[in-house]
């Protein structure tokens, strides 16, 4: 399976995409910078956490007019898998291809700490690996994570299991408490209406091999793997 | 040249912890008659364009697919008219 990982201005989780994918998965990976015009024969994309564009403006505004998108965007609508992982989330947001938008966390701060989350859908070219309810834990690491959508929107996701994670307590109750940074109905991850595309505050890459003490990450890229390959 | 004044604000109904930390804040100074604080972004942008009418078409497209995000914030903005030309003086 080939990969592109996306880089723009600001990006800095690229290189941990692409050292799970390649060093760690054996998966042929294509590191594809902003301006760059195609993807080239890729079979997913990430889009990568980091501060695209400085979080000037808003955090991801600026990306979605990067000139990959527009490549990026043909391929989410001929049904490519799309990943965007927390900065990346926030430029599928800006960039329409997901709904909703990110408004500063609650608490004002920038977390970076360990959350757990709840697996809401496994019947996703993301999740196949996980089990239904199951609750992960996965690092974040974010100022503009407090999701936002109207309330049809919302209730469109919900109808349509498009929430995928949501954030939890470790016994899988999702409460207020459990929720870091005030998002509507404690997401932490959707996908589109299509399926193809998801996007995620927290960070699987960073938890994706035993070295790190927790691999819960991992079998998010594997069942992206499985996805590509029998589809 | 003509100078617009764009302001952006988070939509009425959108939370604002930024707006909440500065009442608190100031609050805590004793300016005790604060109700309400909302934080929004000023940009100043310098176009070179001498037609109101063009100017404004323009500003409203940069609103509308840049400066501001629709589903959460709302924005205004004025053009600041270049002064007119005397007339009847020659150059």
């Amino acid at each position: 399976m080939k990969w592109g990982v996306l880089t723009f201005p600001g990006s800095n989780c690229d290189r941990d995409c692409a050292h799970v994918l390649s060093d760690r998965l054996g998966q042929s990976v294509d590191r594809i910078w902003h301006s760059d015009p195609t993807l080239g024969g890729i079979d997913a994309v990430i889009l990568p956490g980091g501060f695209s564009y400085g979080d000037y403006l808003r955090a991801g505004a600026m990306a979605p007019w990067s000139p990959i998108m527009r490549a990026v965007r043909e391929f989410a609508h001929a049904g490519g898998l799309v990943l965007g992982i927390c900065n990346g989330f926030q430029i599928l947001l800006e960039a329409g291809l997901l709904p909703g938008a990110m408004r500063a966390n609650i608490g004002l701060s920038f977390l970076c700490t360990d959350v757990r989350v709840r697996v809401e859908n496994t019947d996703t070219p993301f999740t196949r690996f996980y089990e239904t309810g199951q609750v992960i834990r996965l690092p974040i690491a974010h100022a503009e994570g407090n999701y936002y959508a109207d309330p049809i929107t919302l209730s469109t996701l919900q109808a349509n299991a498009q929430i995928v994670f949501r954030y939890c307590q470790a016994d899988g109750l999702v409460t207020e408490a459990a929720n870091p940074n005030g998002s509507l109905d404690n997401i932490a991850g959707i996908r589109n209406a299509a399926g193809n595309v998801l996007g995620l505050m927290p960070h699987p890459e960073r938890c994706a091999e035993s070295v790190f003490g927790n691999p819960d990450g991992l079998p998010l890229f594997h069942s992206m793997i499985e996805a590509a390959a029998t589809s | 040249m003509i100078k617009a004044h764009v302001h952006v604000t988070l939509k009425a109904g959108i939370l604002d912890p930024q707006g909440r930390a500065i009442r608190r804040s100031l609050e805590n100074q004793g300016f005790t008659l604060v109700n309400n604080v909302r934080v929004g972004k000023f940009l100043e942008i310098e176009l070179q364009e001498q037609d109101p009418a063009q100017a404004d078409a323009q500003l409203k497209a940069m609103c509308d697919t840049l400066l501001a995000n629709p589903i959460i914030e709302e924005y205004h903005y004025e053009l600041e008219r270049p002064p007119e030309p005397i007339s009847g003086q020659g150059s």
